[in-house]
C-alpha cells in the first residue's frame, strides 16, 4: 500500500510548465506529421480538390506501372552505388586518416581542423562550388589536367551519364571525410595504449595491428558511421539538386529517391503536376528501406562486438 | 619505453606528404574561390591559377544589392538566431523536468522526443506543408522557424538530459532549503551549470538550420524570404555566366561560418559529432 503511494506521484504544475512548449512544438510539427504521411500514402491527392482513398494502389503503382516503376528502380539503384562507393570512398579513406593521425603525427589538430572544414558547409555551396570545378572548359579540374598532360583525360564530368554520379559522389565525400575521421579517430584514443604496444612488442605489423586491434575495438563506431552513411545516402538531395538539376540530368543518370521524391510529390515546374498521396507512398517506402535495413544491420554487428 | 610507432622516418615522410596533399585538396577549391571572388570575369577566363591582379570589389558590392544577397543573409541570420534561441529554451526546460524529477510518465515522455532521432524530417514533409498552408504559415518565416525548432528538439532533449542527470542533487536541495522555487532552480542553479552542453546544442542546430535547403525550398516562394542556401539556387540559374558574381556570391555564403570556424573549430568539432563520439 505504501509502496504504491510513493510510486504514483501526481505531476506537479512546474513539471508540466518545464515540459509542454516542447512537448507540443514537437508533437504538433514532428511526430503529427510523420503519422499523418502514412495515411496520406492511401490517398490520391493533388493537394486541391478531393481526397479520394485508393487502399495500397498508390504503392502498387510505384512498383508496377510505367514510366514509376523504372524512375523508382533507376533512382534505389544509383542510391545503393552512393552509399557503397560512399563507404569506400569516404569512410575507407577516413579509417586510413584517422589511424595515421591517431599516431604522433606533429600538427595533427591542424589536420583535423581542416578536413573537417567542409563538414560545416552548405551542402548547396559545396554544389555550386564543384559544379565550377568540374565545368567542361574553364573548371579548374580540366585546366589542372591539360596543364599536365594529361588532357585526354579531361571530360565534361557533369554532363556525361558515365561520370556524372561518380563525380557527384566524390564531391559529397570531399564535403563529409572528416566526419568518419574525427568520430573513427575519437574511438581509436578511447583504446588503452597497451593494447598497442603488447601487439608491437609481440612483432605486428602495422597492418596487423590495424586490423586485429584497432577496427574490432572501434567496431560500435563503425557501425554508427555505417548507419549515418546509410540514412544520409538515401536521404541524398541537395547535392544532386544543386549539381544536376531535379530530374537528375544527364537523362536521369543522377536521379535519387530524394529528387524523384520531390518531383512526384510537388511536381515540376515544367508542368508534371504533383501528388501529395502519391509522393506520401514514395516517402513511407524510403522510411521503411532506412527502417528494415538500419535495423537487421545493428542486429548483426551487436554479435560481433568485443567490450574491453 | 617501446616506440609507438615502428614506421620508419622515410615512411614519415611519405605520411606527411599524404596528410598535406589531402589537405591541400580540401583547401585549394576554397582557395581558388576566394581568388576568383576579386578577380573581374575576364581575368578569371584569362588568368585562371593567378593570384588576383587587382581587387575587384565591385564583385561584391553587385553580389550584395543587385542580386540581394543582403536579404537572403538577413534572413538567413533571422531564422537560424530564432530557431536555435527556441530550441534551447523549450528544450533545456524538458530536459531538465525530465532529469531532475520523478513522475509518471517521465520515462515514457524521454523516449518519446528520443523517437524523433529516427524519424527523418523529410518524410513528413507533405504533411508539414499541408498543415502550414491550413495555418496560412506558408511563405513565412514561421514555417521555417517551427520546423527547424521541433526537429532539432530530440537531439538537444536528448544531449541536455543526460547533462542534467549528471549534476549533483545536492545543489538542488540546498538551494530549495535556501528559499529557491522550482524556476529559480532551472534558471540560475542548474542552466549556468550545462553551459558546454548548451554550446553543443546551439553549435549543431546553427550548422544545421543555416545549411538548409530543403525546408525553404518546399515553404518559401517569395524572393525577399529566400535564405542563403535557396537563395544561392536562385542567383545560379540567373549568372550562369558571370563567374565574377558566383564566386563572389559562393564566398559571402561560405564567410560567416568559415570565419567562425576559425576562432571555434574545436567546439564546431565537438558540436558536430556529438552524439556519435561517446563522452
Amino acid at each position: 500500500m505504501n509502496l504504491k503511494a510513493k510510486q504514483k506521484r501526481p505531476v506537479q504544475t512546474h513539471i508540466v510548465v518545464f515540459i509542454i512548449p516542447a512537448l507540443i512544438i514537437y508533437t504538433v510539427f514532428v511526430v503529427y506529421p510523420f503519422l499523418v504521411s502514412f495515411r496520406l500514402s492511401l490517398y490520391d491527392w493533388k493537394g486541391l480538390g478531393p481526397m479520394i482513398y485508393v487502399g495500397l494502389g498508390n504503392f502498387v503503382k510505384l512498383f508496377t506501372k510505367e514510366p514509376f516503376n523504372q524512375q523508382f528502380f533507376n533512382a534505389l539503384k544509383h542510391n545503393i552505388i552512393f552509399f557503397v562507393v560512399t563507404m569506400v570512398v569516404q569512410n575507407l579513406v577516413g579509417l586510413v586518416l584517422a589511424i595515421i593521425l591517431s599516431r604522433r603525427i606533429k600538427g595533427s589538430a591542424v589536420f583535423q581542423a581542416v578536413y573537417f572544414l567542409p563538414v560545416t558547409l552548405s551542402l548547396v555551396v559545396v554544389g555550386y562550388l564543384w559544379t565550377l570545378m568540374l565545368n567542361p572548359m574553364w573548371g579548374t579540374v580540366n585546366l589542372i589536367l591539360r596543364a599536365v598532360g594529361l588532357g585526354s583525360l579531361a571530360r565534361p564530368w557533369l554532363g556525361d551519364p558515365h561520370t556524372a554520379l561518380l563525380a557527384i559522389i566524390f564531391v559529397n565525400a570531399w564535403q563529409w571525410i572528416g566526419f568518419p575521421l574525427l568520430v573513427f579517430l575519437a574511438s581509436i584514443q578511447g583504446i588503452p595504449d597497451e593494447f598497442f604496444e603488447a601487439a608491437r612488442i609481440d612483432g605486428a605489423s602495422e597492418w596487423h595491428v590495424a586490423r586485429y586491434i584497432t577496427v574490432p575495438l572501434i567496431l560500435p563506431s563503425i557501425t554508427m558511421v555505417t548507419i549515418m552513411t546509410f540514412i544520409g545516402t538515401m536521404n541524398a538531395f541537395d547535392i544532386v539538386y544543386t549539381m544536376e538539376g531535379i530530374l537528375g540530368s544527364p537523362f536521369f543518370s543522377t536521379d535519387v529517391l530524394g529528387t524523384f521524391f520531390y518531383r512526384t510529390a510537388f511536381g515540376t515546374v515544367w508542368g508534371t503536376p504533383g501528388n501529395l498521396g502519391f509522393g506520401s507512398a514514395v516517402a513511407v517506402v524510403m522510411f521503411l528501406m532506412v527502417l528494415i535495413v538500419s535495423y537487421t544491420w545493428l542486429r548483426i554487428t551487436r554479435k560481433h562486438e568485443v567490450q574491453y | 619505453m617501446v616506440n609507438r610507432s615502428r614506421v620508419g622516418s622515410l615512411g614519415r615522410i611519405a605520411l606527411y606528404i599524404l596528410l598535406v596533399a589531402y589537405g591541400l585538396t580540401i583547401v585549394y577549391p576554397l582557395f581558388i574561390m576566394l581568388c576568383n571572388s576579386v578577380k573581374t570575369g575576364q581575368e578569371i577566363f584569362a588568368n585562371p591559377f593567378s593570384l588576383p591582379s587587382s581587387f575587384a570589389w565591385d564583385n561584391y558590392s553587385y553580389v550584395w544589392s543587385v542580386a540581394s544577397f543582403n536579404a537572403y543573409l538577413k534572413n538567413s541570420v533571422f531564422v537560424t538566431v530564432v530557431s536555435v534561441f527556441l530550441v534551447l529554451v523549450v528544450s533545456s526546460s524538458a530536459a531538465f523536468a525530465l532529469a531532475r524529477y520523478r513522475f509518471t510518465g517521465n520515462t515514457f515522455l524521454y523516449l518519446f522526443f528520443l523517437s524523433g532521432l529516427m524519424l527523418p524530417i523529410r518524410l513528413g514533409i507533405i504533411p508539414l506543408f499541408v498543415l502550414m498552408k491550413n495555418l496560412n504559415l506558408l511563405d513565412t518565416y514561421a514555417s521555417l522557424i517551427l520546423t527547424y525548432t521541433a526537429s532539432a528538439i530530440p537531439f538537444a532533449v536528448f544531449i541536455l538530459t543526460g547533462f542534467f542527470k549528471a549534476l549533483p542533487k545536492e545543489l538542488e536541495y540546498a538551494a530549495r532549503i535556501d528559499g529557491c522555487n522550482e524556476y529559480r532552480i532551472y534558471y540560475q542553479i542548474m542552466l549556468p551549470l550545462v553551459r558546454p552542453a548548451l554550446a553543443t546544442v546551439a553549435i549543431f542546430n546553427f550548422v544545421q538550420t543555416w545549411n538548409d535547403f530543403f525546408i525553404p525550398l518546399v515553404f518559401i516562394s517569395s524572393d525577399h524570404l529566400k535564405t542563403v542556401p535557396l537563395g544561392m539556387t536562385n542567383f545560379f540559374g540567373q549568372y550562369q555566366t558571370d563567374w565574377n558574381y558566383l564566386f563572389a556570391g559562393l564566398t559571402l555564403a561560405t564567410l560567416p561560418t568559415l570565419i567562425m570556424y576559425l576562432f571555434m573549430s574545436k567546439q564546431f568539432i565537438k558540436g558536430l559529432t556529438a552524439g556519435a563520439v561517446k563522452g
